[in-house]
């Protein structure tokens, strides 16, 4: 039993079931990051967490107490909301210890709290100023003091990074990390950015169409997808998937791609990886850019690269890579190439295919082969 | 060439300019017209006003109409003026407006941030209130006033105007807090606030404009009154409008008309006040509540 435990919890409303069967199971201190596209349930499961909403069948618990039935105040949680829902009356001051206040806490030990906090988020200079007065990071940080004042079990996230700019969201990213690793506390964290969803969690569960997809550290997710869901969220620009002709030769599975050409790309696996019953068959072969390079750009380590001459549709140079597009078994494939490799548009170019990476899926149930 | 083009601009401008003024002027003249003359005719003494020339100023300035208005003219069969009318109506005003402003914010709350299974149909009942004539509800309220012992009383009519006022009210509120994001209520569910905290604290706070609104708008409706004044007020509870009523239209002596211009002005006063005490603050709020979103 873990410290907090979301048991085979749903929720409907009406006819419609917005979350399905869902277990997720989580130790103190972990970084857990609910992602998915909107409407995938993932906002609702937090707020059923929190109390917000209640829960149709099954059960959440927290430090294995049962929350069926206990008000949002009482569960010992806080929670930091996309716009922030700083109380637009009260100064910055009064909203960090609002909760505090509710609570019964007296004013000494209220002001003792509320200081430590400021200093901790440096916004000790912005105590006496109104929400309105603030800019959007600050906001973002009082919103934050408000939760963390409070020192609960479980502290939820809804999305708060979604109403920043680019700039200020990248930095108080880092802060997030920062203070999690810090207060080592329990955060639960909604967001529909898997590049946030990667960088902060300890654990991710993928979410689409009120299913959890995958739960699992961010490497396993993102090496290891479970489906084709899974494989083309995660992961900027996303991985690469087009289908591919299995053939099993000595106990060696190979995967036959056609390339622009009309000649077929073979692909062998490092082993045969549970190939053969889908020997013969097509399935759908799925390899994030960095595993289609440059040859000079290939993985070292890797024991199973393998070259092969493909035609270069479109090059677009990032600055620190440049992608490279060609086509493989009738599909747009991205390759992500050192940025000074000489490599143009028209060219037929050797393509370096790092097979320890590739993944397979069924075209039909979208499920991981391999 | 150019600057003679520019003069001509001008030149072309102010004439149309002063076309629109002589125009808002006139308006305003005609508008102004009928204050005028309940102004000077109750500042004159009756003989003036019999002799003909409504519209022109005293000959003799004299307050004695407003003093008699105010304290010992005729209304009805006792001479009391309308003094303790006025009272009877702000005693009615006082209550009906505050509570029904106090009940339509709590309803907005409940419509907006506590929805129910058959809120939405008990807002359009609520909505249905306001717009149901007055006459059609006479007969069995005052079935009802007798039933539970009001008939006749100040708290009788304070009742049926909080009755017809809580649907505009919570109408107000409501679509005001439409707009109230609801995170912030959740925010402060799970700091720990209840029911009452929460609409103490954080909803009642922000909602100054509405209620300005809110209070306007009842303060004036009921001030002004005068059917439900009439049909379930007796004798000593009369308000202000049922009373210059039967002032002016009593039927013994001469017709004082300078007390009777002095009373009406008398009964419009508190509704011009709060207008000019809170008239900008109804432009923002209605601006804010209904408008917006």
């Amino acid at each position: 039993m873990g410290f907090l435990d979301i048991k085979n919890a749903t929720k409907s409303y009406g006819a419609v079931k917005v979350l399905h069967e869902t277990d997720i199971s989580i130790e103190e201190g972990e970084f857990l990051v609910l992602v998915g596209p909107s409407g995938c349930g993932k906002s609702t499961l937090l707020n059923m967490i929190a109390g917000l909403e209640e829960i149709t069948t099954g059960d959440i618990a927290i430090k294995g107490q049962s929350m069926a039935g206990v008000r949002p105040a009482d569960r010992n949680i806080a929670m930091v909301f996309q716009s922030y829902a700083l109380y637009p009356n009260m100064n910055v001051g009064q909203n960090i210890v609002f909760g505090l206040e509710m609570h019964g806490v007296p004013k000494p030990e209220r002001d003792t709290a509320m200081n430590k906090v400021a200093d901790l988020l440096q916004i000790k200079h912005l105590l006496d100023r109104k929400p309105g007065q603030l800019s959007g990071g600050q906001r973002q940080r009082v919103a934050m003091g408000r939760a963390l004042v409070r020192d609960p079990d479980v502290f939820l996230f809804d999305e708060p990074l979604s109403n920043l700019d680019a700039k200020l969201r990248v930095d108080m990213r880092t802060e997030i990390k920062k203070l999690h690793q810090k207060l080592k506390t329990t955060i639960v964290y909604v967001t529909h950015d898997q590049i946030e969803a990667l960088t902060l969690s300890t654990r991710i569960a993928v979410m689409f169409g009120g299913h959890v997809q995958q739960l699992g550290t961010p490497k396993e997710v993102y090496d290891n997808p479970a489906n084709m869901f899974v494989a083309g969220f995660m992961g900027s620009p996303s991985m690469n998937l087009f289908p591919a002709r299995i053939a099993v030769e000595n106990g060696k599975a190979v995967a036959k791609a056609k390339l622009a050409d009309g000649q077929d790309a073979t692909l062998p696996f490092p082993d045969a990886r549970g190939f053969e019953r889908h020997d013969g068959r097509e399935i759908v072969l799925g390899l994030r850019p960095e595993a289609i390079t440059d040859r000079d750009g290939a993985d070292r380590n890797s024991q199973s690269v393998h070259v092969i001459e493909a035609h270069v549709d479109i090059t677009e140079p990032a600055g620190s890579d440049t992608f490279v597009g060609t086509q493989m078994g009738g599909k747009e494939v991205t390759g992500r190439f050192r940025a000074d490799v000489d490599v143009h548009p028209g060219q037929t170019f050797p393509f370096a295919i790092n097979m320890e990476k590739a993944v397979a899926f069924d075209p039909e149930t979208e499920k991981r082969v391999s | 060439m150019s600057s003679n083009a520019t003069a001509t601009v001008v030149r072309t401008g102010a004439g149309s300019r002063f076309v629109i003024y002589t125009l808002l002027a006139l308006f305003c003249l005609y508008y102004l017209l009928p204050l005028y003359v309940m102004v000077v005719n109750s500042l004159k003494p009756l003989s003036e006003i019999q002799a003909g020339g409504m519209m022109s100023l005293p000959d003799v300035w004299t307050i004695a109409p407003w003093a008699s208005a105010w304290s010992t003219a005729q209304i009805g069969v006792e001479a009391t003026g309308l003094r303790p009318f006025f009272w009877n109506s702000i005693v009615m005003v006082v209550p009906a407006v505050a509570i029904s402003t106090v009940l339509g914010a709590l309803n907005g709350y409940v419509l907006t941030k506590w929805r129910f299974r058959g809120d939405t149909i008990i807002f359009g009942l609520l909505l249905f209130g306001c717009f149901i004539p007055f006459q059609m509800v006479l007969i069995p309220m005052a079935r009802m006033l007798g039933i539970v012992g009001l008939a006749g009383t100040v708290p009788g009519l304070v009742f049926v105007h909080l009755v017809y006022g809580i649907g505009f009210s919570t109408l107000y509120f409501r679509n005001y807090y439409q707009q109230f994001p609801t995170e912030l209520v959740r925010a402060a569910m799970i700091d720990g606030a209840g029911f009452f905290t929460i609409f103490r604290r954080i909803m009642l706070p922000s909602s100054g404009p509405i209620a300005v609104v809110c209070v306007i708008w009842q303060f004036t409706n009921i001030w002004n009154d005068f059917l439900f004044g009439a049909s379930f007020s007796d004798f000593d509870s009369q308000p202000m409008t049922v009373a210059l009523n039967n002032l002016v239209q009593s039927s013994t002596g001469v017709k004082e008309y300078n007390v009777h211009f002095a009373g009406a002005i008398m009964a419009a006063l508190p509704t011009l006040l709060v207008y000019i005490v809170a008239g900008r603050y109804f432009v923002r709020g209605l601006m804010a509540g209904s408008v917006k979103g």
